[in-house]
């Protein structure tokens, strides 16, 4: 700390400049993140014909009228929000409990195939779902399995990054002796796993099921090539659909409290949330 | 373990078997939706299947003519280009803010205050439905939309701008939009290597009285290098998936002319229009590239971890 301090002071004006420019430039970035979303509630409250007259940065008194709008319009937005919901709370929850089991077998068990599938997932951890995507709808067209969520859900156990994800996070947290004692205590092995190891486990799940609720909220490649029907359809569809339609026929007020609605709730859990999330985005990546 | 040496083993053994069993889900799951649809995928390759208006022509093996069709008829190297141009516009700046914004939130003399609530500002975009982000984009952008509406009131354009009808202006809204949405995460990962770096090294830099700037260059940036690696090859493999933004913001067109329509846009196209020849060759060409990127990202980082595994008893005597 001393010495912190005798440098400061030499460090004299050109610390004081440059702690003012990074101040501006870290304003103007926040600026231009924050910038969108406060147009878009501006905007979401404001009518349209007030919309067409021009833009301000203050919020109208439209945003219920709107909200009834789209409520009472063609979209079945509240359904998609619904829909997304069913298959990311799915999706996240059996793609972290999978990925910690699998985790769970390379970190704790000794076994002749281990280090050739630790070593296969992770070089086909990089590899995006994309490429597969033509043999994918194939098989789910084979299964039967068109305009059903299973094809987006029951994938999601097999998820190579939040795999390597929760084996970063044993090696420093889930010390063999533990699971030893369990054993001598006489749970078996799945007791072990499931009372033992992955409450030591939960700050990585929840940073995992935030990330992974959050990417299949968002997605919209797959489910697109897989829900045809109107009420299977999820947000990010609904809003691409929004974009084809004839769009400046639409009430803008709506289109934008469309927008919002499935933009908001993810800003607000994320800022609840923030303090895991930031942290742990470095946590899986790379070893220093 | 301490009793007879025999039991113990036998104790090992048949718990090690579990390794097996808590493998079964995620295996069984990746060969039915990942390695099965591979095949598949490389399989409809060597097919000429399409419809051709109503009339469904194949499936007849034609060998490698879908891939030949792909390489000639010069969409493919167009849409490459795109994507490259697009992934490279968006990719120059976030690196450029990344290594500044991670240099200065790591700088012990700095000290910058707030930095919690900036690092939460900066990493939320990337949270954000990209498919709402470009629909918010194109309302905003749209020729009579709030961006052209102010710029033409405040005198700075005298019509207003179609950002769809030209090549820079959508490129740029797609590029500018990556780079929101993903500077935060490139930050947030290159500061975690920043402060891998031995603080010893960064006090020696200061006694000998080196100024930011040299620190900056002599120091963090080469110890940064295997995760600058890092970085840059996940972004591009990132990059060549770049779908949702394009996408709704040019409504699948790729406007103006196609000329920013990605590679993942034309194979969604191919999907859709039911050209599986096409579609199968066009997956195999990304899988191919990106099956390199990977591999190069797998001997640079993540390769270390596996070697790391070693037979448990052994590490425990270590």
């Amino acid at each position: 700390m001393r010495q912190d301090k005798q440098y400061d002071v030499e460090g004299g004006l050109g610390l004081t400049v440059r702690r003012i420019i990074a101040y501006i430039v870290l304003i103007l970035l926040t600026f231009l993140c924050l910038f969108w979303f406060y147009i878009l509630f501006v905007n979401a409250s404001r009518a349209h014909s007030d919309l067409a007259r021009g833009f301000t940065l203050i919020p109208g008194g439209y945003l219920l009228k709107n909200w009834q709008g789209v409520m009472g319009g063609t979209q079945p937005i509240v359904r998609g929000m619904l829909n997304s919901f069913i298959i990311a709370a799915c999706a996240s929850v059996l793609c972290v409990y999978f990925s910690t089991m699998t985790a769970y077998a390379i970190h704790v068990y000794d076994f002749k195939a281990k280090k050739a599938i630790f070593t296969f997932i992770l070089a086909v951890m990089m590899i995006p779902t994309q490429v597969t995507a033509l043999g994918f709808i194939k098989l789910v067209q084979g299964m039967k399995l068109e305009n059903s969520f299973i094809p987006l859900i029951i994938p999601t156990i097999a998820a190579p990054a939040t795999f390597y994800y929760m084996k970063q996070y044993m090696e420093s947290t889930l010390p063999h002796a533990i699971v030893e004692a369990a054993r001598i205590d006489g749970a078996n092995e799945v007791r072990t796993f499931n009372t033992i190891s992955l409450p030591m486990m939960k700050p990585a799940i929840a940073v995992q099921l935030i990330f992974t609720f959050v990417f299949n909220w968002n997605n919209y490649f797959t489910p697109a090539l897989i829900l045809h029907d109107e009420k299977k359809k999820t947000l990010p569809i609904l809003i691409a659909q929004l974009r084809s339609a004839d769009f400046l026929k639409f009430d803008m007020g709506q289109v934008y409290v469309t927008i919002a609605f499935s933009i908001f709730p993810v800003i607000v859990v994320y800022l609840c949330l923030s303090r895991f999330i930031v942290g742990g985005v470095a946590m899986g990546s790379v070893k220093g | 373990m301490a009793n007879t040496p025999k039991k113990g083993k036998s104790k090992v053994v048949k718990y090690n078997k579990w390794g097996y069993i808590f493998l079964i889900p995620f295996v069984a799951v990746y060969v039915v939706f990942q390695l099965i649809p591979l095949f598949t995928t490389i399989y409809n390759s060597f097919f000429e299947n399409f419809l051709s208006g109503l009339k469904q022509i194949g499936p007849n093996f034609i060998g490698f003519g879908n891939y030949k069709e792909i390489f000639t008829n010069g969409d493919l190297i167009k849409y490459t280009t795109n994507t490259l141009i697009m992934w490279i516009l968006g990719f120059v700046p976030q690196i450029f803010f990344s290594l500044l914004l991670g240099a200065w939130f790591t700088d012990t003399r700095l000290r910058i205050r707030c930095a919690g609530f900036f690092k939460t500002v900066i990493y939320l975009p990337n949270l954000i439905m990209a498919a709402s982000f470009a629909m918010l984009f194109f309302t905003l952008f749209a020729d009579t939309g709030p961006i052209n509406t102010t710029m033409v009131n405040m005198g700075l354009i005298s019509e207003p701008y179609k950002f769809l009808e030209h090549a820079a202006g959508s490129r740029g809204l797609v590029s500018f939009m990556n780079f929101l949405m993903w500077f935060g995460n490139t930050t947030i990962l290159l500061m975690a290597g920043m402060l891998g770096i031995d603080s010893s090294l960064f006090e020696a830099a200061q006694v000998d009285g080196a100024t930011s700037t040299q620190v900056f260059f002599r120091i963090t940036l080469p110890l940064l290098r295997p995760i600058l690696l890092y970085v840059m090859i996940t972004s591009l493999i990132g990059g060549l998936q770049m779908f949702d933004v394009p996408q709704v913001l040019t409504n699948g067109k790729g406007n103006p002319v196609r000329m920013s329509m990605t590679l993942i846009m034309y194979l969604n196209n191919h999907l859709y229009s039911k050209n599986f020849g096409m579609a199968g060759a066009l997956s195999v060409f990304l899988f191919i590239i990106t099956g390199i990127l990977s591999f190069i990202v797998f001997k640079f980082s993540v390769q270390d971890n596996v070697d790391e595994v070693k037979p448990r008893r052994d590490r425990n005597k270590a």
